[in-house]
């Protein structure tokens, strides 16, 4: 079995640039030992080559790399005792799955009888123990992360690395598997670092969410902090669905469509600005005259989404998203008339478009 | 300031680098100097004379020669258009209301590629005095045994080009306006499958412009036999001519590959499969 | 038959669906069938055929008999002990090429143009190949005048590149495009990931090419070995355009044969020097798609 591992993993001020293109723009993160940090953004963001680094993959071009208090940086990735999950293809094609779990002992000079033992032991531990003598051809594409996730379990890393390991799999098998890692990693303790573009991943399992853009850190936190308090326009709108409602700042607060609605951030100069407002902060109301209004239009679409429901509400100028009890949406099918109450939570203001 | 440290990595990727400029400069070496010397054989003066294209000038005072280029020209046109005429519609049509026949069709395609030139010729040979004795002994004769050797290559590269355009959709709809099979053939098929069409025909001419052995045992001057003649008796010209068919190659390869932009990879390595019968 | 407003999509027939449609069908693949017929099957069979005929007609196998002849017999072994060594040769330095065009950007200039290259190459066949190296290397070549001159005469003891070893070179030139065409896919089908795996798991250079890349490409580099000898095996221009005396291959050796039948001397021992032939190549291209199954099934 690995034994529990929790080191303290350190990211300073790494550089890394490709030609005239910043990579990663002095981005420095501390993981806790034993902690669950998700790197997050979008595409070209740096994430990816932040893991990398950290592996040992690609070389920084300024900066340190610290693991259990050793400065790593100038080592290749094979002596950095780490564990790692590739998005995909990363089995090796030609052994079956112990042989490429046990892959690792063998390189540390392993015997056959004892790292065979091992390989199924973990491969017990992501319950594929049954698959030990299958091809990496002979098993679904969940089937193989969990095999390359014992595989990198097997060494008793210092460190697990995820480079986005849901992605290429179906959306149910997305969903279990990243339980199941999460299962895993708390069961041993070890410290890891997850990379995801998919922002519901990263806010189900993350001790720590980093939002990255133009490789920087926007904003790290716990995901609840992320999601309810997002440091700025972009984490507010890569991090769950925002409606962008143009309204005027003025006197301190920001006039959204006839409602006042205090602000987060605190020195907005006043104008036009575009408020960002979570669907769940507008609801449906009966108060007031129902016949016109800036907060009055027409159903468009109902999405059913279990205990709640997405409706999507026209309103002349622009179209809303409101998330609803699916209680109270059933009362407004898709053609009826509608009017909207936003509730008075404070809002991010985005007044550079 | 951060400075440039070249790390494991950039080290691994230097030293990849040396080794590829070190492997593609003798290869270079390798292949590219005998067309050179190719070159400057056929360009050499006679003792201290300058360079001169006096080799390649006589080219067409050697009747033999001008013969066999000739012939081999025809050949290759002649059996480009054989080849096309007798696969094309039977490769739609087998697409369309034989589909079963497909897998033997491809084995039959493919079958000349695992028997030798030489071997076939054995074959070749009494039907060829046969036909020579009660039809004629042209060396025009050549191109039927040709559209044989040219089956697999041709064959491949139309089925690409069949694959990814939906025969069927097209001739229903074409046939459902009243189009004789003909015009479908003509007018709806061919236009489609236009690079995959020239594809095969380069291969046949390339192929045609190459062949020796069957020429050789069946006794016919084409223009190969004719330079491996001609070279014992005056190399210059011979090596001039070799040159020359080469140009021409490159010259059709570089047309058709501004015919196909992006697919030009897929026809290059068709193309070098050619190799793999003509070496003999 | 139609029925009055419908469309009229018959058979070329003009009969309804179903039926006894499928005789006349087959009258569209009938001209490919005949001609591959003639022209292919016939040729092969009479090879067998005529293999196994003595000049009387009846059956006989004396031909084979006389494949065991010295001659034939040493004919032969040069012949396989050619190709074997252009078959190991041209992988080992095709094999290398093909490594450094790989390991290229997939879309780069380099790649495209050495590609483009071979393409041209392709048209070089045996006779004009074997002038080629004759103009760089033979006795008026400007390469061994040249090193001629600064004391080193390669023809010191005999003027091999008209025997075996000099043909032995030449076939290097389009062996080795041939084992760059049929092994880089292989090496394509290598993915990074496990490159990147192994040295996650702590393995170096070496642990990879022996653990990992090594046991991957094995079938392929095999079977395009094989591929490479039958390619060799099967040649007859290059070597013929090179040596004119001796007959020293296989491949010439049915050629002799084949116009000493002209005077029905022995009639059937091209034939059977040419089943010969066949036999050892097919023997070799099996065995070349069954490894080429195994690659696909790892590398594609």
């Amino acid at each position: 079995m690995p034994e529990r591992s929790g080191v303290e993993v350190r990211l300073e001020n790494l550089q890394r640039r490709y030609g005239a293109v910043v990579a990663l723009d002095d981005l420095s993160l501390t993981i806790a030992p034993g902690e669950l940090v998700a790197l997050l953004g979008p595409s070209g963001c740096g994430k990816t080559t932040a893991l990398r680094l950290l592996a040992g993959l690609e070389d920084a071009d300024g900066g340190r790399v610290v693991i259990g208090g050793e400065d790593v940086t100038g080592l290749p990735a094979n002596r950095r005792n780490i564990g790692m999950v590739f998005q995909a293809y990363s089995l090796f094609p030609h052994m079956v799955a112990w042989e490429n779990v046990a892959f690792g002992l063998q390189m540390r000079g392993v015997g056959l009888a004892e790292r065979k033992k091992r390989a199924i032991d973990v491969l017990e531990l992501v319950g594929l123990s049954r698959f030990a003598n299958r091809y990496a051809s002979q098993m679904s594409g969940g089937q193989q992360q969990r095999v390359a996730l014992a595989r990198a379990l097997a060494i008793s890393p210092q460190v697990l690395l995820l480079d986005e390991p849901l992605s290429a799999l179906d959306a149910k098998v997305r969903a279990r598997l990243r339980d199941e890692i999460r299962r895993v990693q708390l069961d041993i303790g070890i410290t890891t670092l997850f990379v995801t573009h998919d922002q519901e991943e990263a806010l189900a399992i993350a001790d720590r969410v980093g939002v990255m853009q133009s490789g920087k850190i926007e904003q790290l936190g716990p995901p609840t902090e992320i999601y309810s308090r997002p440091a700025s326009p972009f984490v507010a709108e890569f991090v769950g669905l925002t409606n962008r409602i143009p309204g005027e700042v003025k006197f301190g607060a920001v006039e959204v469509r006839g409602t006042q609605l205090p602000m987060v951030q605190k020195d907005v100069p006043s104008g036009p600005a575009v408020a960002l407002v979570r669907p769940e902060a507008i609801t449906i109301t009966s108060n007031g005259d129902m016949s016109s209004g800036p907060l009055v239009g027409t159903v468009i679409a109902v999405a059913f989404l279990g205990a709640t429901s997405r409706v999507t509400v026209d309103l002349g100028d622009i179209t809303v998203l409101a998330q609803l009890a699916t209680s109270a949406a059933t009362d407004h099918p898709a053609g009826s008339k509608v009017k909207l109450a936003l509730r008075p939570d404070p809002v991010l203001v985005d007044s550079h478009n | 300031m951060a400075a440039v440290r070249r790390g494991v990595q950039g080290t691994r990727r230097l030293k990849l680098q040396v080794f590829r400029i070190i492997v593609f400069v003798a290869a270079g070496l390798f292949f590219l100097v005998p067309i050179g010397a190719m070159v400057e054989f056929s360009t050499r003066g006679v003792g201290d004379q300058p360079r001169t294209l006096a080799a390649w000038q006589s080219i067409g005072t050697y009747p033999d020669l001008v013969a066999a280029i000739t012939a081999s020209l025809e050949l290759a046109a002649i059996t480009t258009i054989a080849m096309l005429v007798l696969l094309v519609p039977t490769m739609v049509w087998v697409r369309l209301k034989l589909p079963r026949l497909n897998p033997i069709i491809e084995f039959i395609c493919l079958l000349p590629l695992t028997i030798p030139a030489i071997v076939l010729v054995v074959g070749l040979f009494p039907i060829y005095n046969w036909m020579g004795t009660n039809f004629s002994d042209s060396i025009l004769t050549l191109s039927i045994a040709y559209v044989v050797l040219v089956l697999p290559y041709a064959y491949r590269s139309l089925e690409a080009g069949l694959a990814s355009i939906d025969v069927k959709t097209l001739t229903e709809a074409a046939r459902s306006l009243g189009a004789g099979w003909f015009t479908v053939m003509w007018r709806i098929i061919v236009p489609n499958i236009s690079s995959a069409i020239l594809n095969s025909a380069f291969l046949s001419v390339a192929l045609v412009l190459g062949e020796y052995t069957i020429a050789n045992n069946l006794l016919y001057n084409n223009l190969q036999v004719e330079i491996a003649m001609l070279g014992r008796a005056n190399a210059g010209v011979s090596i001039a001519v070799a040159v020359a068919s080469l140009l021409f190659a490159f010259v059709v390869l570089v047309l058709l590959s501004f015919f196909n932009r992006g697919r030009g990879r897929l026809q290059l390595v068709e193309l070098q499969q050619v190799m793999r019968t003509e070496r003999g | 038959m139609t029925i009055a407003g419908a469309p009229a999509i018959t058979t070329s027939a003009g009969r309804p669906v179903g039926g006894r449609r499928l005789p006349l069908d087959w009258l569209g693949a009938v001209p490919f069938l005949v001609y591959v017929a003639i022209f292919l099957f016939l040729p092969t069979a009479i090879i067998v055929g005529g293999s196994v005929l003595d000049a009387n007609g009846s059956l006989t196998l004396v031909n084979f008999a006389h494949l065991s002849r010295d001659y034939i017999v040493k004919t032969t072994l040069n012949t396989i002990g050619l190709s074997a060594v252009t078959a190991l040769a041209g992988a080992t330095f095709g094999a290398l090429l093909a490594y450094a065009i790989a390991v290229g950007n997939r879309e780069g200039l380099v790649r495209r143009l050495t590609l483009s290259v071979s393409g041209v190459l392709a048209q070089f066949g045996g006779v004009t190949l074997a002038f080629a190296f004759i103009a760089t290397i033979g006795p008026a070549g400007f390469l061994y005048l040249w090193l001629a001159q600064h004391h080193a005469d390669i023809y010191a003891h005999s003027l091999w590149l008209f025997e075996l070893p000099g043909v032995a070179l030449v076939y290097l030139y389009f062996q080795i495009p041939l084992m760059v065409l049929v092994f880089l896919p292989a090496l394509d089908g290598i993915k990074p990931q496990w490159r990147e795996a192994t040295e996650s798991l702590g393995g170096g250079t070496w642990h990879y090419w022996r653990y990992v890349a090594g046991p991957l490409l094995a079938p392929a580099f095999l079977g395009a070995t094989l591929l490479l000898f039958a390619n060799a095996f099967s040649a007859y221009a290059t070597v013929n355009a090179l040596i004119n005396q001796g007959q020293p291959v296989i491949s010439q050796q049915i050629s002799g044969a084949l116009s000493g039948e002209v005077g029905t001397f022995e009639p059937g021992f091209a034939k059977a020097i040419a089943v010969e032939m066949v036999i050892i190549v097919t023997a070799v291209t099996v065995l070349y798609s069954l490894l080429q199954r195994r690659t696909s099934r790892w590398l594609q």
